[in-house]
């Protein structure tokens, strides 16, 4: 299994390790509720250097990316990053990833550690001679820091202007003097950074963060955490609510979707399934009765299987169960009663809205 | 660590005879292995059991376990407290958190049960 270089930190920190995606990464340190409240209510910070980090430059990088996404990255400006996909053909995601642009011609793509091997197939697969794609993933450390009081733990370490820095901007500055990407974007749901730095400065900073965090009450958080805190916020973790048979307007990611950018790779699939409609839709689900919907358990109403959840978790905010499921659009307003088969039982549960939570409410 | 005045299963239950009724609980190695628990979930007063059938679930934030009832016989009393507060059983293992109170059937049973000092080098065992 693959290591982080954060590795030792996590054993010293009390974390229990497990395997992600050929990773050997911490689940928890305390307590899963402890450190999801910690982030809702004050800064956390977790290791994601399994994460992919490519570089794609060229005269022909803004072209070829995007013909290969389905958002707008003509109109994404140097220091913006956006949320994306890499494109199938079939109009499905290959991977969902973030897109920094960096210059005119040259981008910073970052992916899921599971499918970084054949997104790099791809993206290699389908550039021309303009286009440069390298694999930068073990150059790069990454950690993010998320919470309330993110900005300023993460101020202690810069005298960068991050303050100004507004939701998806980032600045290529330096924490401790050493060189960094510095962006506010995360996948809790709160306000936070995430600091890409090289591999051999990861332990200072993940030091000088705990150090400086410690008066803002400030704890390392594991993947048990991220999965709650991410599943609150609604947000798709790939493998789970997106695939390669999924579409980004199935799973509610039609705001991602510019189809009126001109040409890219599954438009015309995206296009028809607009005008068409959806033969599934991602729905938001609470569990009414008392127990937990977990990822693979049939969504029944009537008599009828009618999906499956994607992800189901107990909510430490909520303090409920909640979770996301594909269902028929029929069944997808807000308020259907449906069902959940847990072991020997069914649950009751309910359609609700998501966000399941949005922060400062 | 585990306490001397009762005995413990291979699915890391506890249980304490009293006369003619057993106190069933689970672990502190249980409840460790299992993490933050959030709902406990428990027979009907009245009901009776085989050996080793499942009596209840509890459900962590991570996963969930059955609960095996070591000895046959019959539900007398249950622990309405982890309703409400389900997280005693991480807090409170051998303690508060006790899951059910069964009248035995029959004699007490000693059949694999083990001593507080035989179940710590089991888990000993088990997790190295």
């Amino acid at each position: 299994m693959r290591r982080t270089p954060l590795y030792e930190c996590h054993l010293r920190a009390g974390a229990r390790m497990v395997d992600f995606a050929g990773w050997e990464l911490p689940v928890q340190y305390t307590g899963v509720i402890e450190e999801h409240r910690a982030v809702r209510e004050r800064v956390g910070v977790f290791d994601v250097s399994h994460m992919g980090e490519f570089r794609v430059y060229g005269p022909g990088a803004e072209e070829f990316l995007q013909r290969n996404t389905p958002n707008n990255v003509v109109r994404l400006k140097k220091g913006r990053a956006h949320y994306s996909g890499l494109m199938t053909e079939r109009g499905t995601y290959v991977d969902d990833l973030l897109i920094y642009r960096r210059t005119e011609s040259e981008f910073l793509l970052v992916v899921n550690a599971a499918n970084r091997a054949r997104d790099l197939a791809t993206l290699e697969e389908r550039a021309g001679e303009t286009v440069h794609v390298e694999d930068r993933s073990d150059d790069y450390a990454l950690l993010a820091v998320q919470g309330p009081r993110a900005e300023s733990v993460v101020a202690e370490l810069t005298a960068d202007p991050i303050a100004d820095l507004r939701y998806y901007g980032f600045l290529e500055g330096e924490l401790l003097g050493a060189s960094a990407l510095i962006s506010r974007t995360g996948y809790t749901g709160e306000d936070g950074f995430e600091l890409y730095v090289a591999a051999e400065q990861a332990e200072a900073i993940w030091e000088a963060l705990l150090a400086a965090g410690a008066t803002e009450g400030l704890v390392p958080a594991g993947l048990g955490a991220r999965d709650t805190l991410r599943l609150e916020a609604s947000m798709a973790l790939y493998g789970h609510e997106l695939d390669d048979q999924t579409t980004p307007l199935e799973a509610g990611l039609g705001w991602v979707v510019k189809l009126k950018k001109g040409d890219f790779i599954g438009r015309e699939v995206l296009a028809a399934q607009k005008e068409q409609g959806l033969d599934k839709q991602l729905v938001g689900f609470e569990v009414v009765e008392r127990g937990i919907a977990r990822e693979g358990h049939e969504v029944l109403a009537g008599d009828q299987v009618v999906g499956t959840v994607t992800s189901g978790v107990w909510s430490p905010t909520l303090e409920k169960a909640i979770g996301m499921a594909y269902l028929p659009p029929a069944l997808a307003g807000v308020g259907t009663e449906i069902e959940i088969r847990v072991r020997k039982r069914q649950l009751a549960a309910r359609v609700v809205e998501m966000p399941f939570y949005r922060r400062g409410e | 660590m585990y306490p001397t005045d009762r005995q413990y299963s291979k699915d890391h239950e506890w249980i304490q005879v009293e006369g003619d009724v057993c106190t069933v609980g689970i672990t502190h190695y249980a409840q460790e292995e299992l993490g933050e628990v959030v709902f406990v979930e428990l027979p009907e007063v009245g009901q009776s059991y085989d050996a080793n059938e499942e009596i209840g679930t509890i459900e962590s934030v991570k996963a969930v376990a059955e609960v095996f009832t070591p000895v046959a016989g019959e539900i007398v009393e249950v622990n309405g407290a982890l309703e409400t507060e389900p997280e005693l059983v991480n807090g409170d293992p051998h303690g508060g958190a006790w899951l059910v109170k069964m009248k035995v059937a029959g004699d007490a049973p000693t059949e694999g049960l083990m001593t507080a000092a035989e179940y710590q080098a089991f888990v000993e065992g088990e997790s190295s």
